[in-house]
């Protein structure tokens, strides 16, 4: 599976097969989770309106996590087995997950003014998806800090390794540090303890989020190929051959 | 054994010939903390408060900004390849690296703190608990920064984007680093903190030289 894939022509001929697959189900499911979590559902008996602002952000910040670790496994594979796949997948992915968590965070910061009456608390949760973000910042920083493309690569995918060694550690530590986030109340061994009528719109956003995420990374990825085939077309004209 | 001992020894030669190099790092260090009473105010119960912290986030500042050349001079000068075709195995060469870095840059600093923290009003039960604290985390710190130094090597700007890459990676050691000495400050036992940094120091020394092995093989490919 690995190994055939790793054909930038055969996995292109594939992407061109499911990419358009990705966008309708993206702006299908988008939507119909939009139109659930906007309209359909019911306000919080607590939180009010203001709880729809979670079918945005929850899957956001599930997506941040999400990325991270795609990206680490691409970086792996492509340091272990020397994929360029893996390693356009990974630097595709940086930017996705940054945005995610991007998204996550300033979701959370427009559901914390009416909640908790302030844009922002150094809570654990918050903190490490900052920290997160940071750690996106860092990996893109360094890709592109390179005149040879092929060194940035390799030297962030070892830096995005080093930083999933770190990411539970620097969870662990903050969340000694400090507390405030109320608890999971999806991902728990004894099943969700929200709403089905929340639920259905929470899925429909999360599984919508996944698949623009595959086609957006598709994308990026069709793009660094032909960007590569520029490369080594100019390189072959400058050298005169 | 030797060769270990032998890039230690010439680090550190390198170090003291070039006089007051490593002695900048210190100054940093002392400068920086000292700009806080200007910033916040020479309310002596604000400076206590805030003391281990702006400690603490001076020494990381300072151990990266001395980070940088830990292999930069060596892989413009061409000795970094010469050090990877070495017999020794690159981990180690790595670990010599850091632990000369550290006996240059973190012990000098663990010396400046104790009159840094009389500076900012620092309860005096809060002194061993800081020396020992910090003489637990900045090894950690120089062994995490060495992978980030060695990333950057041949890369654009580097010292900016060390910083960027290595601080969030800081930020467990600054925690519980502070959080040790406030803990004694208040009236606590800091053992757990401790223990916890103890911890990070050996799961740095494990996987870190690994790291910046890597690092350093693709750079000088």
């Amino acid at each position: 599976m690995l190994h055939r894939f790793a054909n930038p022509t055969r996995f292109l001929r594939f992407a061109d097969i499911i990419q358009p697959w990705m966008a309708v189900l993206t702006v299908g499911l988008g939507a119909a989770g939009l139109y659930l979590g906007l309209f359909a559902s019911p306000a919080d008996y607590q939180q009010g309106e203001s709880v729809r602002i979670m079918y945005v952000h929850v899957p956001a910040a599930w997506m941040g996590l999400f990325c991270y670790m795609a990206m680490a496994a691409a970086a792996a594979v492509g340091l272990i087995w020397k994929h360029p796949l893996a390693d356009l997948a990974a630097k595709a992915t940086a930017p996705i997950g940054a945005g995610f968590t991007f998204l996550a965070l300033v979701t959370g910061s427009l559901w914390g003014k009416p909640m908790w009456g302030t844009w922002w608390v150094w809570d654990a949760r918050l903190t490490s998806m900052l920290v997160l973000l940071f750690l996106y910042l860092g990996y893109m920083a360094l890709i592109n800090a390179f005149d040879d493309p092929t060194r940035g690569i390799k030297a962030s995918s070892i830096l995005v390794l080093v930083g999933v060694v770190n990411v539970p550690i620097i969870k662990f530590s903050v969340d000694w540090w400090n507390t405030l986030h109320q608890p999971s109340s999806v991902m728990r061994m004894d099943g969700p303890t929200i709403d089905a009528s929340m639920l259905w719109p929470l899925a429909l956003m999360a599984v919508a989020f996944n698949t623009y995420y595959v086609w957006v990374m598709l994308i990026r990825i069709r793009t660094e190929v032909a960007a590569t085939k520029v490369r080594s077309l100019r390189m072959k004209q400058a050298h005169g051959s | 054994m030797t060769g270990f001992l032998q890039i230690i020894r010439r680090d550190l030669h390198l170090a003291f010939r070039q006089g007051m190099d490593s002695m900048m790092v210190v100054m940093f260090f002392v400068i920086a903390v000292v700009l806080f009473p200007f910033g916040v105010g020479p309310e002596a119960n604000i400076l206590a408060r805030i003391a281990a912290g702006v400690i603490w986030v001076a020494a990381l500042l300072s151990s990266m900004l001395s980070l940088e050349r830990l292999f930069q001079t060596d892989y413009e000068d061409g000795s970094l390849e010469l050090l990877t075709l070495s017999p020794m195995a690159l981990e180690i060469i790595v670990l010599a690296k850091v632990v000369a870095h550290w006996l240059t840059t973190g012990l000098p600093l663990i010396v400046a703190a104790p009159l840094l923290a009389v500076l900012l009003n620092m309860n005096a039960e809060g002194f061993p608990i800081l020396i020992l604290a910090l003489a637990l985390g900045t090894p950690s710190l120089s062994l995490i920064g060495a992978v980030g130094a060695a990333l950057i090597l041949g890369s654009r700007r580097g010292g900016v984007l060390l910083a960027l890459l290595i601080l969030p990676l800081y930020i467990p050691v600054l925690i519980f680093g502070v959080s040790a000495v406030d803990a004694v400050v208040g009236g606590f036992e800091a053992r757990a903190q401790l223990l916890i940094l103890g911890g990070f120091l050996l799961g740095a020394l494990a996987l870190s030289p690994w790291a910046a092995a890597a690092a350093l093989r693709q750079a000088v490919e």
